[in-house]
């Protein structure tokens, strides 16, 4: 129960101030700028961009410097400003095989058509700290080598033309957006998909995790990371024709997973998806294993009773922002509630004493 | 048909050039030319999709802000701009850039904007493309035992 409470507006004043000061910390120190966060916080904007579900590295560098760096405070700042933006439109599927990629990898094909492209990666480093990084250095300047653009085709387009793995079924059907109508289950693919990549990392990499640890396991390979830009094309009325609108940095992952089969087919590799904004891949191949667990219905395999296959468990609560806001509600006053809880406690207690009492004079 | 394309190139081109550089080339090379907004510039959203595993059917990715406006230049030519981000300023000097590429002035605009704009944001992606290439793996094989 809420009751209006008037009172504490001088307070909250003085809280907020508080907060644009803490926040300025010393002011010995220079204060960040936007485009420092965008420029060098790089990998913090991307997950606000993907989990706020709003491609804009300025807006998202920004509600960064204004939550303090707490990510999930930055996600809600975006997401609530989303609400506010017209929808001009839905574009066209972004063509993720036509991506310049800054980063492409398969864990399955050593020598894959376009190669092994390791791309800005922290793998293989050590995980020392570098305090070279304290100390106001040059700028580091990356090689290069000499190269002619070529198409860097899909991994799975090699297991297609065997038919070894599943193909993707092929429409151009509408997809249900979960931000124009509520949730509800079942879910179709598309928006488990659409819940996955603005779902929160932390969440949905827990989940994939506990494929692997074996609630659900489904073998997954990573056929194929590919890490990069592509343009982004929209159909525009007025024009009568499409054009891009934009170019977006993004992470697929292809996940090349175990057997399905059955007596009318041979046994093929079955697909795990991964997309999301940024160069986000630890949770872009999150995203394609629970992808895959959550695909056992259509694949024809038992429910385990595992915690990633189902979809009620995992889509209600791999949102953050829903997840926080619940969460967080509960510190807020309840003067009212609690205080009812209190007097039923009281009763409560006046009875059970009430009853033991003539068994103690017995 | 070839006029379409060319047109969906120097749109998509004006969507995707870095702000401060088509601010300072529009601001040197043309004559701001007389002009009505049919819309002015508004910042909006467009909802991105992708396809499952690459090639299937679509799904809803998430959004990205836009910014478009539409002008109509004293001489009756229609330009329409749809940028990339929030600038305001940027839609409205894609969207005059467009109706002039109707003019008879659009062969200094090329020259003077479209051109230059073009080679620097190609220059761009061939340095990235270049850093990539000095991270593919070259596999060797150890060969073992006699020879």
């Amino acid at each position: 129960m809420y009751v209006a409470v008037k009172g504490g507006e001088k307070a909250i004043d003085a809280a907020h101030a508080w907060l644009a000061e803490e926040r300025r910390g010393d002011v010995n120190v220079p204060e960040l700028s936007v485009e420092q966060i965008r420029e060098q916080m790089t990998l913090a904007v991307n997950r606000v961009m993907a989990e706020g579900s709003l491609y804009d590295p300025d807006l998202a560098a920004l509600a960064i410097k204004q939550s303090r760096g707490d990510l999930i405070e930055a996600i809600f700042l975006i997401r609530a400003y989303r609400t506010t933006l017209p929808r001009f439109g839905s574009t066209n599927p972004v063509d993720t095989e036509a991506m310049q990629c800054d980063r492409r990898i398969s864990a399955t094909f050593k020598d894959a058509p376009g190669g092994q492209i390791l791309g800005p990666t922290f793998d293989y480093t050590h995980r020392l700290l570098d305090f070279k990084l304290a100390a106001d250095g040059e700028a580091p300047e990356a090689p290069r080598r000499e190269t002619q653009a070529g198409p860097v085709p899909h991994i799975t387009d090699f297991l297609n033309k065997e038919g070894l793995i599943q193909t993707e079924a092929d429409s151009d059907e509408t997809p249900r957006d979960l931000t124009r109508e509520p949730l509800e289950l079942p879910a179709d693919r598309a928006l488990r998909l659409q819940s996955l990549t603005r779902g929160d990392e932390g969440f949905i990499l827990g989940m994939a995790y506990s494929t692997q640890r074996g609630y659900a396991r489904n073998h997954a390979f990573v056929g194929e990371l590919r890490i990069g830009t592509c343009a982004v094309e929209m159909d525009i009325p007025e024009l009568g024709f499409a054009v891009e609108i934009g170019e977006i940095e993004l992470t697929e992952c292809e996940t090349v997973n175990q057997f399905a089969g059955s007596k009318s087919e041979p046994p093929q590799f079955t697909r795990g998806y991964g997309l999301v904004f940024g160069q986000t891949e630890r949770k872009a191949i999150s995203m394609a294993l629970v992808d895959r667990a959550l695909r056992w219905k259509e694949m024809g395999e038992d429910n385990m009773g595992a915690p990633a296959q189902d979809e009620e468990f995992v889509l209600y609560h791999a949102d953050n922002i829903q997840a926080t806001g619940f969460l967080e509600h509960i510190k807020l006053p309840h003067y009212v509630d609690f205080q009812s809880e209190l007097e039923l406690v009281r009763k409560m207690r006046a009875e059970a004493q009430a009853q033991t009492m003539p068994e103690a004079a017995e | 048909m070839h006029e379409i394309e060319e047109r969906k190139g120097w749109i998509g081109l004006l969507a995707k050039a870095p702000a401060d550089r088509l601010a300072a080339l529009w601001e040197t090379a043309a004559e701001r030319p007389g002009f009505t907004h049919l819309r002015a510039p508004e910042v909006g959203g467009a909802m991105v999709r992708g396809r499952m595993g690459g090639t299937g059917a679509p799904f809803n990715l998430g959004e990205m802000t836009v910014t478009r406006c539409s002008v109509r230049l004293d001489s009756g030519e229609v330009g329409h701009g749809y940028v990339q981000g929030r600038d305001k300023a940027k839609a409205e000097t894609a969207a005059l850039i467009d109706a002039l590429m109707q003019t008879r002035a659009a062969g200094a605009i090329r020259d003077a904007i479209l051109t230059p704009l073009k080679a620097e944001m190609t220059k761009a992606k061939a340095d990235r493309a270049e850093k990539a290439a000095a991270t593919k793996v070259d596999f060797f094989t150890m060969v073992r035992g006699e020879d």
